[in-house]
């Protein structure tokens, strides 16, 4: 199984100005200078030796995960503005005349989450099939009220793929390109759902992989009873995909029910379920690529201080990532 | 978690020890509490020797974050001294040294905070 980020930014998208981009580019030549950089082996090695910051950028694309399961059939977690590249390159990959199958498991159906829809080009080319998953019973309205006048000049009606809706119940699986997947309810605005995904039967010999997209969901550090749901809900999962939006003070005093949690509540999560590998995901718009790579070392350096068992792997998305299971 | 405070003049030094977790953080809570009815404007100031404590997680954390909004209604003053360098890392990550004010040692909160309770407090 692998998991692959189309967009990794909360809220809002976001992109670099050409300010930021140029002083990435200063940056790297002042790194540079007094070195000999003649051919491409020694231009790469010092990239490699450059933070991810001065040499990439996180991205700002609003929410959309793709999970390979190796199956024909394609499978995403939300469909926000990371859809587009999303479609773009299915049609780079099969065209319009060969159909595929989508799954798509919403979170919600705040904007940022749905936002990719109407400009995801597959939806439009008859043959194609999307089934939209979901635990909010106006999942169809929103997306259909999204393309409506005045927002949209297509409507939904205009999509020529076949479009499913399947409504889901916590806590109760569905099956989907070989996965079993569970939701669960979180506390956001209006409701969100994290997404359990078990590979079904064994993969090369060994157990199938585990994946959970918790995103847009904040964590009441009081109620001990809820935090060991989700410690359940974690449990022994190769990857978890976390809204690691704010800083803890922020999370619980001055956004304190904004719906959104930190990096320090992730590894604590992650820790009690016994996680491998903790990606943070649904970076502050306001925050720049220093910024975010920052936060990734505070949370590292946090895993380190807060570890009893053993070591969780710690990551912050960014779009374009691919990670393996 | 062990806990226990002593007054200098118009100020109460609390000190916990130890970790202050999940398994810890009500103790801890419950403990505060009983001193912040009266952090208040014109009343007591808290200083929180922390040179004992090991370790606090998020819940911890959240007890401390609920003293601060507390007695800042309170337009009281509440502050943490001589944190052990793995705790001041906590804060630094968490960000709540943005929301505690933080002095290096008990005396030195204790000057800016009452010179009276430096005076009674003694080297």
């Amino acid at each position: 199984m692998k998991v692959r980020f189309w967009g990794t930014r909360g809220s809002i998208p976001v992109s670099l100005t050409a300010a930021q981009l140029r002083a990435k580019m200063a940056a790297l030549l002042r790194g540079a200078s007094g070195r000999e950089l003649r051919d491409e082996a020694a231009i790469e090695a010092y990239l490699e030796s450059r933070p991810f910051h001065e040499v990439g950028t996180y991205g700002g694309h609003s929410s959309c995960v793709e999970i390979e399961t190796g199956g024909p059939e394609y499978v995403l977690c939300d469909m926000g503005s990371g859809l587009r590249p999303f479609g773009e390159a299915m049609i780079g990959r099969h065209g319009p005349g060969q159909p595929q199958t989508y799954h798509v498991f919403m979170s919600h159906l705040h904007w940022d989450h749905i936002m990719g829809l109407p400009f995801f080009t597959p939806a439009y080319i008859p043959g194609n099939r999307l089934v939209i998953y979901g635990c909010h019973e106006r999942l169809r309205e929103a997306l259909v009220r999204q393309q409506d006048n005045p927002s949209f000049p297509v409507p939904f009606s205009y999509f020529g793929a076949g479009i499913e809706f399947v409504q889901m119940t916590p806590g109760v699986p569905v099956e989907a390109a070989g996965l079993r997947v569970t939701a669960k309810k979180q506390q956001h605005a209006g409701d969100s759902y994290g997404y359990r995904f078990e590979q079904l039967g064994e993969q090369a010999g060994a157990p199938g992989k585990t994946l959970i997209y918790t995103t847009d969901s904040e964590h009441k550090l009081d109620d001990v009873a809820l935090t060991q749901g989700f410690v359940e809900f974690f449990r022994g999962a190769d990857l978890v995909v976390f809204d690691a939006m704010y800083s803890l003070a922020e999370a619980i005093s001055v956004k304190a029910d904004w719906g959104h949690s930190s990096n320090i509540v992730g590894v604590e999560l992650c820790q009690m379920a016994g996680v491998r590998h903790l990606c943070m995901f649904h970076h502050e718009p306001a925050f720049g690529d220093a910024a975010i790579d920052g936060v990734l070392a505070d949370t590292r350096r946090y895993e380190e201080i807060s570890r009893a068992g053993a070591p969780l792997r710690v990551t912050a998305a960014y779009d374009g990532l691919v990670i393996e299971l | 978690m062990e806990f226990a405070s002593r007054r200098a003049a118009d100020i109460v030094i609390a000190a916990p020890a130890g970790r202050i977790d999940h398994a810890s953080a009500e103790g801890f809570r419950l403990a505060l509490e009983a001193l912040l009815a009266d952090c208040a404007e014109g009343r007591d100031g808290v200083v929180l020797d922390l040179s004992a404590v090991e370790y606090i997680s998020s819940v911890g954390l959240r007890v401390l974050m609920m003293a601060a909004k507390q007695v800042r209604a309170q337009k009281g003053r509440i502050v943490v001294a001589a944190m052990q360098p793995v705790v001041k890392e906590i804060f630094d990550i968490s960000r709540f040294n943005m929301v505690y004010e933080s002095f290096a040692t008990v005396p030195a909160a204790l000057d800016r905070l009452s010179p009276a309770a430096r005076a009674a407090y003694g080297d």
